[in-house]
Formats: C-alpha cells, sequence, structure tokens
C-alpha cells in the first residue's frame, strides 16, 4: 500500500470508529441542555447495544434492530428521569447506577442468548447487515479518493451527521430549543415564564437515552458485524462524556472531536511497526490520557457561552427559596 | 359596577412551612391604578402571600379572587394567564441571553405587546440586544419589567425591587411605576424601607408575623406610626453616632488592585486609610468590590497590586492565621448568612473554638473555656438559644448574626471588618448589632463597615468610602454627605459642581 492509500484506509477506519462516540456525544449534550447530568451515557449505549442485536436477531429486520435500540436507551434514560426530575435524587449517583445497570444487563442477556443457542447459530443475519453495513453506492462509492471518504459509510454515519446538524439548528435556532437552553440554564427564571421544567426535562433526557441507544446499536451490529460480544462497548460512552466537553455543547463541534477520538483509538493500527514500535496497550490508551487533558484544558475558563447549562446537576425545586 | 371590583381580593389565606404559620388568615385588597405598599419585617410573610399570587405557593386556605372572580393558581403559568407579572427579589433572568430573549421564553406568537413598544410608551433606554451577564443590576431589572410587561400583566408585584439600586436608579423606577399607574395597572411593592412607602404608595398594608395589621392611606401615615405598626412596638428609629477620639492609622490600604481568575478587575488601586477609635462605611451597589476587600484585607483574596499595611507592616501575602493573630478580624455576612465564618451544624461553643482552639496545648480540646465563653456571650448580647448544644443553625437569623459578631469581638480586634451586618434583621435587633459596632469603636478598635443601607452609613459612621465598579470614588465625612451624593458616586458619575470645575 502506498502512503496515500494508508492515510485514507487510516482516515475511513477514524470516521467508522467516531460514529459511535457521536451518537453518545450528541445524545449527552441533549440531556445536559435540559440541565440534567447523565453519567449513565456508556449503561444507555449498552442497552441499545443488546436490544440493538436482540431486535435484528428475532425479527431479522433492521428497523426493528433500530428501533429496540433507541427505545432501550430511551427505556433507561426514563428510569434516570424518574428518580432524578420527579423523585430529584442525585444525578450523579442515579446516572453511574445507570451505567452499572446497562453493563450488567447487556452482558448478561448477551450470555443468555449465546448459552441459549447452537454454538455459532447467534449472529445477524445478512439481510440486516446489508442494510446497516457501509454501503456500495455504486459509481458514486468508485470515485477515487471521495468516493471512499464521502459515499461508503453506513446509513447510520449519515444519519449521525444530519442529527447534530438539525441538533445545532434546533438548539440555537428554534422556539423550542430557546426555552430549552432557559431550562437547562435557570430552570427557576422559566418556570417563571410559564415553561414547563419537568416536562422539557423529560422529553429531551428520553431522546437523548435514545440516540445514545442507537450509538450502542452501532456498535453491535456494525463495529462487531453483528456478532455479539461481552463488554461490547467498553469504555466509548465515558469518551462521548469528555467528549461533551470537548465540544463545549455544541452539537457541530462535536463532529469533529469524535473524528478525532475515533482516529486515537485507531491509530495503533495504521503506524507500521517497523517505524515506531511502541506496545498496543500504549496506544489503547491514547483516548482516556487524552480525554483527561480535554478534562484539565477545559478547566479553563473559556467564554460564558462554551460553557456547561449552569442548572446541570442541580435538581429544580420551585417552592426552594 | 365592574370597575368597583378589587384587582386582587384575598380573603382568608393562610400558608404553613412546618409548624410556622408565614400567613395567618390574611384579607388584602388591590385595586386597578393604585400602587399599594407590603410593608413588614424580614419573615413577616410578605414574600410568600405574594408567591402565592404569583403560582410558586399553593395557600393551605382561603381565596384569591382576580377582577372579582375567583381562581386557582397552580404554576406561575396560570398566573401570568391571569395577568399577574411578578418581579422576584433575585432576578429570574437567564445571564446567558439577550434581553429579547429572556422575553421570549415560553411565549408562542401571541405576545401581548413587542418590546420595543414597551420601551418607547415607558420612556426605557434597555438595549434589547444586550447579554444579561452584561447588564447592570437596574437594567436587568428593567428587562424584568419588560417581560411581564410584554405578557399584557396589568397586575404587577414587585419585591423588594429597591434594594439593589441606587437613589437615582430607585427614582426612575418609580416615574415608570406612577406611568404604568397611571396606565391603570395595579401594583404592590414589598418593601421594608418606609422612606420608599411613603414616597410611592397610594396605600399601604403592614404585616406583623404573618398577620395583616391594617392598612392605610399613605397621606394618613406617617414613619413613626408605620413602624409602631411593623414591629408591632414604639422604636426609636435614631440610630447614634458614638462619639470617640479618633486615633491612629490602623490600617492603612494603598493602591489595592484585585484581578479576578477570569481577568476581571474586581478592585482597581484603591486607597485609604482607618483609623482607631474610627467606623468607616463602604457603600456601593451589590457586586461593586465589598467582598474582594474585605477577603483581601483578610488575607483570602490574593492581592495583584499595591499593599495592605497594619500599624505600618506589611500584611497582604500572610495566611489568614497569621492575619487573626495580629489583630484583624472579619464578620461577613453573606446573603445565606452561614456560608462564611459560622458552621452551622455545630454549637455555640464549637463554633468559638474554631478561631482559638490552636492557642489550646496538647491535641485534645478543652471545651470548658470556650463554654463559658459561649454562656458570657448569650448573657451579654441577649441570644436567644435553648442551650449551647443547639447548633447554630437552628438560631434564626438576628442571633447567628449575633454570634458571629460576637465571636470576632471576642477576640479583642484591633481591626474589625463587618460586612452586612443587618442583612436580614428586623429593626430592634438591628438596632443593637449598631450599638455593639459603637461599643466597639469607643474601645479604639478600628471599623470598617460594609452596608447597603444609605441612611445607616450617613448616620453611623464617620466617614463613607464609595466604591463604583471595582473603584474608590469617594471618601466623605458623613457628616456632610448627602445621600444624592453617595448615589452619584455608587453610580460612578461626576458630581455638577465638580463637572464646572472640570
Amino acid at each position: 500500500m502506498t502512503f496515500a492509500q494508508q492515510l485514507l484506509a487510516f482516515f475511513y477506519a477514524a470516521v467508522l470508529a467516531s460514529v459511535p462516540l457521536l451518537y453518545g456525544t450528541l445524545g449527552e449534550i441533549l440531556i445536559e441542555k435540559s440541565g440534567n447530568l447523565n453519567l449513565g451515557v456508556e449503561g444507555m449505549m449498552y442497552l441499545g447495544a443488546i436490544f440493538g442485536f436482540l431486535g435484528g436477531f428475532i425479527f431479522d429486520s433492521a428497523a426493528m434492530a433500530l428501533l429496540f435500540a433507541f427505545a432501550a436507551g430511551m427505556a433507561g434514560a426514563a428510569i434516570y428521569a424518574f428518580i432524578t426530575v420527579t423523585l430529584k435524587a442525585n444525578q450523579n449517583v442515579t446516572g453511574l447506577t445507570l451505567t452499572i445497570f446497562g453493563t450488567g444487563a447487556a452482558n448478561f442477556i448477551g450470555e443468555i442468548i449465546k448459552d441459549s443457542h447452537a454454538a455459532g447459530t447467534v449472529f445477524i443475519s445478512d439481510k440486516v447487515k446489508n442494510v446497516l453495513l457501509p454501503l456500495d453506492m455504486g459509481i458514486l462509492s468508485d470515485i477515487p479518493v471521495i468516493g471512499k471518504l464521502l459515499f461508503s459509510h453506513s446509513i447510520l454515519t449519515y444519519f449521525v451527521i444530519i442529527l447534530s446538524v438539525s441538533m445545532s439548528i434546533y438548539l440555537n435556532r428554534s422556539r423550542h430549543g430557546l426555552n430549552l437552553r432557559a431550562v437547562g440554564e435557570n430552570p427557576a427564571a422559566a418556570d417563571a415564564m410559564g415553561i414547563s421544567v419537568s416536562k422539557y426535562k423529560y422529553i429531551h433526557i428520553l431522546l437523548g437515552g435514545g440516540i445514545c441507544g442507537l450509538g450502542g446499536a452501532y456498535v453491535s451490529l456494525v463495529t462487531a458485524v453483528g456478532n455479539w460480544q461481552p463488554n461490547i462497548i467498553g469504555g466509548q460512552g465515558w469518551i462521548a462524556l469528555a467528549l461533551v466537553i470537548f465540544s463545549s455543547w455544541s452539537p457541530t463541534r462535536a463532529i469533529f472531536g469524535a473524528l478525532i477520538f475515533g482516529a486515537l483509538s485507531v491509530l495503533r493500527l495504521y503506524i507500521p511497526k517497523n517505524i515506531i514500535d511502541i506496545p498496543g496497550a500504549l496506544f489503547s490508551m491514547l483516548p482516556f490520557i487524552v480525554t483527561c487533558l480535554v478534562l484539565i484544558f477545559s478547566s479553563i475558563k473559556q467564554k460564558r457561552e462554551h460553557q456547561q447549562p449552569a442548572g446541570c446537576g442541580v435538581n429544580f425545586f420551585r417552592e426552594e427559596r | 359596577m365592574k370597575h368597583d371590583m378589587p384587582a386582587i381580593q384575598l380573603i382568608g389565606l393562610t400558608k404553613t412551612f412546618g409548624t410556622v404559620k408565614a400567613n395567618d388568615h390574611i384579607n388584602l385588597d388591590v385595586h386597578s391604578g393604585e400602587i399599594l405598599a407590603l410593608l413588614g419585617e424580614n419573615g413577616s410573610g410578605k414574600t410568600t402571600l405574594m408567591n402565592m399570587l404569583s403560582g410558586i405557593y399553593q395557600p393551605d386556605e382561603g381565596n384569591i379572587f382576580i377582577k372579582g372572580k375567583a381562581v386557582n393558581i397552580r404554576s406561575p403559568k396560570d398566573a401570568i394567564n391571569l395577568g399577574i407579572g411578578m418581579i422576584h427579589q433575585h432576578f429570574k433572568l437567564v445571564d446567558l441571553f439577550t434581553a429579547r430573549e429572556n422575553i421570549q421564553l415560553g411565549q408562542r406568537n401571541n405576545q401581548a405587546f413587542s418590546p420595543d413598544e414597551v420601551c418607547k410608551k415607558l420612556g426605557l433606554k434597555t438595549d434589547l440586544d444586550k447579554k444579561i451577564y452584561n447588564m447592570s443590576v437596574s437594567e436587568k431589572q428593567s428587562v424584568e419589567i419588560l417581560k411581564v410587561l410584554t405578557r399584557g400583566a396589568d397586575i404587577l408585584i414587585l419585591d423588594e425591587p429597591t434594594a439593589v439600586l441606587t437613589p437615582q436608579e430607585i427614582e426612575s423606577l418609580f416615574k415608570i411605576l406612577r406611568a404604568m399607574k397611571e396606565d391603570g395597572k395595579a401594583i404592590v411593592i414589598i418593601t421594608h424601607k418606609l422612606e420608599e412607602v411613603m414616597n410611592i404608595s397610594d396605600r399601604v398594608a403592614v404585616l406583623h408575623k404573618g398577620v395583616n395589621v391594617g392598612s392605610i392611606d399613605t397621606a394618613k401615615a406617617d414613619r413613626f406610626v408605620l413602624t409602631q405598626m411593623m414591629v408591632g412596638r414604639q422604636v426609636d428609629l435614631q440610630i447614634k453616632r458614638a462619639l470617640a477620639k479618633t486615633g491612629d492609622t490602623i490600617l492603612d490600604v494603598h493602591q489595592l488592585s484585585i484581578t479576578a481568575a477570569d481577568g476581571q478587575k474586581e478592585l482597581q488601586s484603591v486607597s485609604f486609610q482607618l483609623h482607631a477609635g474610627e467606623i468607616l462605611g463602604v457603600a456601593g451597589v451589590a457586586g461593586s468590590g465589598q467582598k474582594a476587600l474585605c477577603e483581601a484585607i483578610a488575607g483570602l483574596q490574593e492581592i495583584s497590586g499595591g499593599s495592605i499595611l497594619l500599624d505600618g507592616k506589611r500584611i497582604d501575602g500572610l495566611s489568614p492565621r497569621d492575619i487573626i493573630k495580629r489583630g484583624v478580624s472579619m464578620a461577613f455576612i453573606p446573603e445565606d448568612r452561614l456560608g462564611m465564618g459560622l458552621v452551622g451544624s455545630m454549637n455555640i461553643p464549637d463554633n468559638l473554638l474554631l478561631k482559638t482552639y490552636r492557642e489550646q496545648p496538647g491535641i485534645l480540646l478543652n471545651r470548658k473555656s470556650a463554654k463559658n465563653e459561649a454562656a458570657r456571650m448569650i448573657e451579654g448580647l441577649d441570644i436567644s438559644t435553648p442551650g449551647l448544644n443547639t447548633p447554630v443553625q437552628k438560631l434564626s437569623g438576628g442571633n447567628v448574626q449575633k454570634v458571629l459578631l460576637g465571636r470576632e469581638i471576642s477576640l479583642s480586634p484591633k481591626v474589625l471588618i463587618t460586612a452586612y451586618p443587618v442583612r436580614g434583621l428586623d429593626i430592634g435587633a438591628s438596632m443593637r448589632i449598631y450599638d455593639m459596632l459603637n461599643e466597639q469603636k469607643l474601645k479604639g478598635v478600628a471599623v470598617l463597615f460594609i452596608g447597603e443601607d444609605l441612611d445607616v452609613l450617613l448616620s453611623l459612621c464617620d466617614r463613607i468610602a464609595v466604591l463604583s465598579s471595582g473603584r474608590l470614588t469617594a471618601i466623605v465625612d458623613s457628616k456632610f454627605a448627602t445621600k444624592a451624593l453617595l448615589g452619584m458616586k455608587m453610580a460612578g458619575l461626576r458630581t455638577d459642581k465638580e463637572d464646572a470645575y472640570a
């Protein structure tokens, strides 16, 4: 392979790896914009991964797979929303619990299916995979370089780009987006203007959870090519949480953040051993090390518009003074 | 018949928090085209009553009639739909948004009036596209007023709207209120400042301990009658300025500058001298750098320029503990009272120990001396507490403040810094605190008094320093100062006289 081909392959792999991160990030941005910090991204992605897998396996349909994944992520978020918005419990603890629950539930269900079927029979059919795996758009995909870069991705990849652009428009240009940001910044102010704080929180926490669920489905159906593996998400939900900060709560900046982190996570495979020979484990650490650096640098004060919604982490009681 | 209906009629309104009756069967009428002042001490239930009208609280008992119709106000949304607009003491604005965005919040396309129209009508010069966090307090207040008026509110409730304004800003607020009254709106203004009541209102209703003790036409009332209604007894309103001999310079603040972590200049070359046996007042609207000044002297805040000298020796850069040892004491009363200085869950002796335990020998605490000191303090300052072991957070605000100030005084400081020591106190308790400060002054202590109420500053302090956005704009002898002058300086304006010479 020439250097240019190598570079192209690296970039393509980076895109593949960045998609689930971007789903997780977008989901969490939507949730945090409503003033709730949900540390359960990893858990919701796990739920999406296993239920997306189950949906595809049982119904042999890509639409059902995605529907199941979205619903499962939403269900996880619904538990979180009920506990934090209605019962007003601590958001951090609830989110962490959701991560532990999602991870455990997904691995548990995965083991059950594998155990209850004959070896080698638990996988997603080609019919489903053909819809979800990277597309071949004929002539378009065959254009040199551009074809590979732009016209040979999974339908889920194109969808996530559309999602982040439309989310950006929704948040910054629409009336409901304005109300949502007000709820996240200062729920008391929103409440005084007659906005239903709980309603806004519920809707956006649930939608955000569903989006995280789609990210999980991408991992089990596309990244793992329809074969269930234990611990399949492997910390991507946590990286997504850091990406929310990295992209300073902007859905469009999140695209670039996810690409960078995606690239870091596949870098190991594209650096020739004869040039730099360092243990693979060090490469696997990279995304997490960069996450640490991001958290350190983002703690340095920035423009006020680029910071976490001020109401994040604090539950809203109308009667509190 | 219809315009005889009061805009608001409250009958037997009751609200209980735990065992406390915040409002006890309150009856009240407010008519259109009138400004009603709701007067009462802190904790008398004014805000609770109005919060029931704006949908924040639900009444336990009683009825609310709006324009003659019985209503049930379950949420702020209901209140808005009934034409009730409340301007809260702590503004409910989203800092990151522009004024216009704040006004648009939660509205569909049925905005009753455009904000530009309302601005024009009231003569407001608010820049609607300015972000709230770039606004001064009075600008923010204008946005709050715009918010309710654009929704077509014809009943306006203002909760202590003047607490954070300069006298000039208060006058222009009152102008707006009078214009709204002419427009036929019913206005309720909550306050505990008597002068404002006399100035703006048509009628006064007085609450005392959750009970409406009566309402009278402002024209028939005077300050003494109102105070008596408000406090429930006769009170000598005269704050005395103790006559003491001013001694040597104790504290010399020279060209002090402080820059916050985010690059904001909190203080810019502030210089003043504080003498023994003197009370130096510091006036300024909230957030003009008072907190930074106190913390710098106490060693809690790093300074970026200038020096602070105590008895001619530099103390800037020393640790807070060293500064306390040299005789500087600070009693800072934040808005939430307990935030700085006292640990709410600890009792009085333990809170006293916090400042003195290092002087004790050995590794175990000796509580006995602290208990004796606490008992002396309770006796001497007339602190009402169930016992020595009661956590201070269970005490009432006035008593908490006495404990805080009492502890600082018990260390016999050379310099006593007190910020907002009467915040939230009733008149009686406030007078007691002023007496304590005067006693210290007579003992030769140099007192720095950060205050809010200009009348108090003028009558209690010997000199008044005025801060305006981190700059010291004046130091005046309070015998010759006026409120108008202080207000001008607080706003950072030059006086006419200075302009004439300029």
